[in-house]
């Protein structure tokens, strides 16, 4: 099935994980090339809608269109828009009488992205939406994975940190779970979601015991303001019980992979040590992010996996 | 004008009674009951193959007037009403200004009059300008008319507040009206707090901060023996709590939706703002406690909870999109099809719950077929199926996730005081 979209990777097949994938480990090379380009997007436009912070993302899918030859539009809109009286809908639907062919889009919002499918005839992609899904980074986090360890089957991945606010920590279970990794997720009660289990995760309140035989750590990013509503009750006590160093990682396999979506929090949810150590894939993650948002692009733009991939 | 409807089933659950019979209308009133009644003089509505009910009572609206006529007004939140077999209703006080004065209650009385399809009373605030801070001229709004009081849309949060007004409100009789929902443990969450929200990222709202604020006024019942009444009720913890408290005769009654008892939160997976609500829908269990209650009479009222949205309330982002749906056209409809077909409620016990029960919580002499009284009279075909539309509506608003469902139970004719104010004339 041709992707029109991509939302969420609660809705896509294990087959269009693979493919995008396969696809990525094309993009991948071109970019170790010296001339980084190719034209399979020239002439289409892309949006980018960015409607809440972000560097890491924005640049990654900025840096995919372009080495597809896209033309490339980016809009950090704060709520200002939204201030002078327009509504969401309106504001993109101006930017798509200008024949744009796909909208990137982030916002704070869970749900966003699957709305403006209904409004707008644009090719969407999910670059985060609120506390729902962030389905790039978790292909980018599957990829980085299968890169190193061949194979995803049978894995065991622990997600650490803030499930309950987290969109990486949904995309990341549920395209693991259909790729047939093991998942576990591991926080205080106060940011594991209620029933998360039955997503199909195993639920730990104690890192060491969740990370105990892992093949791969994910760390998530800790909000420094959920302390205002209650979540936990300092940083100091976070880094203590939930903190990723060298000592609580001996829990894990010896060649356990280490994995951030970023930015860093150095020395609360992981420690120099394990960020910079060599179990750490943080870098390579972010190399990866652009190949994996070149498969995704170059697929919503009408292209085939077939003309490419060997 | 003499008003003669013949040839229906007549349900009248007060006076038990169940079977084919003509109702004759003079004056306004209800002039006879009976078998075979003829009278040469009366116009003849013919309500072969159909039932005859007492005109339905919604305690529960929301008619957006003053401050918001741009969603409905108290004409068109009346036409719905009347499309709905509504010829009585109660509309909650959270319009700008709030109705937390004398002024404010004769000026919803007076609206009422000079749109003159169906009763609309007011419900007075608990305290002042809804703040939640000072108590309302609780004397004042109950002279003027108000028929209980209510902070609906937000809990009187401060428990000495609530107590200090039950115990007034002993002096006139009338109920206080909680919306139950502990603004800490909601916070700024948008659906219910379980697999759905988890999965779709919405913040939850437990079912707790429900509960808790019902526990709490249970208790303030208890001690006051004031009259409590619970709004819109949505999780099982709730009902078992409504149970508790009725066996210990403490002086609690309850209301439920039509959508808390048709919907849950698995609708939320569009994120279609047309499911936001609040409370929000609940669990399948959840569901499932609420129809129990209704049957075994925990459950005393159902009540639409009419809120209506303009498009631009809810066509935006989830987070943004306004709380609640319009419901006074589509109650009959989802009482029929999801309580009487299914046999959760026989057809008496499911009129009860929409015309003598609440007629009885807000002190109001109807809700029944007595000789002598407001001839306010639904004619309705149960039988007949019903697509929702746009179209549909009275309502200024729109705002329904039923639009494209086909239900069953059509309301035919409706009466008020004697004139037909729906229906074929």
């Amino acid at each position: 099935m041709p992707l029109n979209h991509l939302i969420a990777l609660q809705d896509i097949s294990a087959e269009q994980i693979n493919e995008i994938l396969e696809l990525a480990k094309v993009f991948k090379e071109v970019n170790e090339r010296r001339v980084k380009k190719v034209p399979t997007l020239k002439g289409k436009t892309v949006a980018n809608f960015f409607f809440e912070n972000s560097t890491r993302t924005k640049t990654s899918f900025e840096i995919a269109a372009k080495r597809l030859s896209a033309d490339v539009l980016n809009l950090a809109i704060s709520t200002s828009s939204v201030a002078k009286g327009e509504t969401l809908i309106d504001t993109i639907r101006t930017i798509e009488a200008m024949q744009i062919d796909m909208v990137v889009i982030r916002h704070s919002v869970s749900g966003v992205p699957q709305m403006l499918t209904h409004n707008i005839k644009s090719h969407i992609i999910n670059a985060g939406d609120g506390m729902h899904e962030h389905p790039t980074q978790g292909l980018l986090d599957m990829f980085t994975i299968l890169d190193k360890k061949k194979k995803i089957e049978g894995l065991t991945v622990a997600l650490i940190g803030d499930i309950a606010h987290s969109r990486v920590a949904r995309s990341n279970i549920w395209g693991l779970k259909k790729m047939g990794a093991t998942v576990r997720v591991v926080g205080p009660p106060t940011l594991i979601p209620r029933d998360i289990e039955k997503l199909g995760v195993e639920v730990y309140n104690d890192l060491e015991k969740g990370i105990k035989g892992a093949d791969v750590v994910n760390v998530l990013r800790i909000q420094l303001e959920r302390m205002k509503k209650h979540l936990f009750p300092t940083i100091r006590e976070y880094a203590m019980l939930f903190g990723v160093n060298t000592t609580k990682l001996k829990a894990a396999k010896n060649d356990c992979l280490v994995l951030h979506p970023g930015p860093l929090n150095r020395g609360i949810e992981i420690s120099p040590n394990v960020a910079d150590g060599p179990q750490s894939v943080i870098e390579e993650q972010v190399t990866n992010g652009v190949a994996v948002r070149m498969a995704v692009l170059y697929l919503l733009g009408g292209g085939k996996a077939n003309e490419i991939i060997g | 004008m003499k008003l003669l409807v013949k040839n229906g089933t007549v349900i009248d659950p007060v006076n038990k009674m169940e079977e084919k019979s003509d109702i004759l209308i003079d004056g306004g009133k209800i002039a006879k009951v009976g078998k075979s009644i003829t009278d040469s003089s009366a116009k003849i509505l013919d309500a072969k193959g159909m039932y005859v009910f007492p005109g339905f009572i919604d305690m529960h609206v929301h008619f957006r007037e003053p401050g918001f006529e741009y969603k409905e007004t108290i004409e068109s939140g009346s036409r719905a009403a009347a499309r709905g077999g509504f010829t009585t209703v109660a509309c909650m006080p959270n319009t700008d200004p709030a109705i937390d004065n004398q002024a404010m209650v004769e000026f919803i009385n007076m609206k009422s009059k000079q749109v003159g399809l169906i009763d609309v009373k007011a419900i007075g605030t608990i305290t002042k300008g809804r703040a939640g801070q000072e108590l309302s001229p609780i004397g004042e709004l109950y002279k003027a008319g108000a028929v209980a009081i209510s902070d609906d849309g937000s809990t009187v949060m401060n428990a000495e507040i609530v107590r200090r007004a039950m115990q007034y409100c002993k002096m006139f009789g009338i109920a206080l009206i909680e919306h139950c929902e502990d603004i800490n443990l909601a916070g700024d969450s948008t659906a219910n707090e379980g697999y759905y929200g988890t999965m779709l990222g919405l913040k939850g709202i437990p079912a707790c901060a429900e509960e808790s604020i019902a526990a709490r006024d249970i208790m303030i019942a208890r001690d006051t023996h004031g009259k409590l009444h619970l709004a819109h009720l949505s999780t099982r913890g709730s009902v078992e709590l409504v149970k508790w408290a009725k066996k210990q005769g403490i002086n609690v009654t309850a209301e439920v939706t039509p959508h808390h008892f048709s919907l849950d939160d698995s609708c939320l997976v569009s994120y279609d703002t047309n499911y936001k609500m609040n409370p929000p829908l609940r669990s399948k269990d959840d569901v499932a406690a609420l129809k129990e209650a209704l049957k075994d009479g925990t459950i005393d009222v159902i009540a639409t909870d009419h809120a209506p949205h303009a498009e631009l309330d809810k066509d935006v982002e989830w987070n943004q999109a306004a709380y609640g749906i319009i419901g006074l056209e589509t109650a009959f409809p989802l009482i029929i099809t999801e309580l009487v077909i299914p046999g959760v409620l026989t057809l008496p016990e499911a009129i009860k719950k929409i015309t003598i029960n609440p007629a009885r919580i807000l002190n109001l002499e109807r809700g029944t077929l007595d000789e002598g009284r407001d001839a306010d009279i639904v004619i309705a075909d149960i039988n007949k199926e019903v697509e929702i539309t746009e179209e549909f509506f009275g309502s200024r608003s729109s705002n329904s996730p039923f639009i494209g469902k086909k239900l069953k139970g059509s309301i035919e004719n409706v009466i008020k005081s004697g004139k037909i104010v729906y229906g074929s004339k």
